[in-house]
């Protein structure tokens, strides 16, 4: 997965207090929410937001790994990373069927995807440009992702509560191998290990975007905490992050590209540098270094596959036709 | 975007024989045959189960949540529906 802090989601309801209080005492008990019972609007739209923007984000995050897939160095490399971009499609699935249980149908979503109303996980608007981005990613992007999924599997929306343990079941592997192609980089030549410190300096920043922006900045967080869709905040999630994933950097003998990152005794974890949020918003509104291939790939494979959907349904509509002739005939 | 929308099957596994199948999810596909492909590669990929059931989602009645209150709760208040409602002397043994 790759869900990131939700980008832009309007909470606004408007039912009455009796309703919407009845409502946050089933959340306050624990309550797991499922997809009839009654709900505050503002409740179903976020939900169809912020799970259509993770289920896009595994799909469209298919892409910069599937890039090397062809060119991994081993036979071992090919096997493994060909099952951890299947399990993204995988996560896609369940995702989008989880949102589907909220009244939104696949076809809109996808519509959605494909004329940027949608959006995904900003990362993926970044190139994979050496194989040790494989390893970047598997480290830190899948790693990244964990810690905003764990607490999600108590998201108080049963059937995306329930996919999130699924895909957290499936993370563990796809953080493992990267940090594994990653260590043997770094354990490698010179040369190696030079690249393996590269794909470290380009991916560290933008893996620390994809908690979202600063709580202070985040408008609607608050809400979102408060019906328990999420469970933490951008900013606690992100300094889990960061304070897990440095020992690990450092165990490997690389090095973070921020000069301000060191250990703080007194708060228990790590200070780290300013993000630099004008980048982030410019990712995300469509000018990342790869938003217009992304988008592109997936609409060529919407495009191609058209036959093939109308393809299936007729055949399925014949066959239909010929067996509900052959049960007329037999009467 | 198409017009024919891709019907939906609500995905059921046994994790193993001895158990029963378990609902997980659902999947898109044209037809009976698909559904089962599809479910396989969706939600089998780590050995899950050793057999899959498909529904098309449109052949399941529900329950209305609005009726939970008189469909379940009658049940809460039978307390003499368990067996521990009975008081047996402890010398009778294990009943
Ligand atoms: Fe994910
Ligand atoms: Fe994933
Ligand atoms: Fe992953």
């Amino acid at each position: 997965m790759y869900s990131q802090g939700l980008i832009g989601a309007k909470t606004d309801t408007n039912e009455d207090e009796a309703f919407l209080a009845a409502f946050q005492a089933r959340i306050d008990a624990e309550e797991k929410i499922e997809p009839n019972d009654p709900m505050p609007e503002g409740y179903r739209k976020t939900l169809v937001r912020q799970i259509g923007q993770h289920a896009h984000s595994e799909i469209v995050g298919m892409l910069p790994e599937g890039n090397w897939i062809t060119r991994a160095p081993s036979l071992r490399r090919k096997a493994a990373l060909l099952a951890k971009v299947q399990d993204e499609g995988g996560h896609g699935l369940y995702l989008y069927s989880a949102a589907e249980t909220l009244g939104v149908s696949r076809e809109e979503m996808t519509e959605e995807l494909l004329s940027g109303k949608a959006k995904y996980s900003s990362i993926f608007n970044y190139p994979t440009q050496t194989w040790a981005d494989i390893g970047a990613i598997g480290w830190l992007v899948d790693g990244a992702a964990i810690m905003n999924q764990i607490p999600l599997c108590r998201c108080s929306y049963g059937p995306y509560a329930r996919a999130m343990i699924r895909v957290c079941k499936e993370e563990s592997f796809h953080q493992r191998q990267g940090y594994e192609i990653m260590m043997t980089l770094a354990r490698g030549t010179p040369e190696q290990k030079e690249m393996a410190q590269d794909a470290l300096n380009r991916w560290w920043w933008p893996s620390l975007m994809m908690f979202g922006p600063h709580d202070g900045d985040s408008q609607h967080s608050d809400q979102s905490m408060k019906w328990k869709i999420k469970r933490f905040t951008n900013d606690e999630l992100r300094q889990k992050f960061v304070d897990a994933t440095v020992p690990q950097g450092e165990f490997i003998g690389l090095t973070f590209p921020d000069p301000d990152l060191k250990w703080n005794e007194e708060k228990g974890g790590y200070d780290f540098g300013a993000i630099d949020w004008d980048e982030f918003w410019r990712v995300v509104k469509g000018h990342g270094p790869m938003n217009r291939d992304r988008i592109a790939a997936r609409q060529k494979a919407w495009d191609d596959g058209a036959w093939v959907r109308e393809a299936v349904l007729a055949h399925a509509e014949k066959r239909n036709a010929r067996r509900e002739a052959a049960k007329m005939a037999a009467e | 975007m198409s017009k024919n929308q891709i019907p939906l099957w609500e995905v059921f596994i046994r994790p193993r024989n001895g158990l029963a199948h378990k609902h997980c999810g659902s999947v898109h596909a044209a037809d009976e045959v698909m559904a089962l492909q599809a479910a396989r590669d969706v939600y089998t990929r780590r050995g899950e189960g050793t057999s899959i059931w498909v529904v098309p989602s449109s052949a399941i009645t529900a329950s209305d949540p609005e009726n939970k209150d008189e469909n379940f709760e009658p049940a809460m208040s039978k307390v003499y529906r368990h067996p521990t409602f009975y008081e047996i002397p402890e010398e009778v043994g294990h009943m």
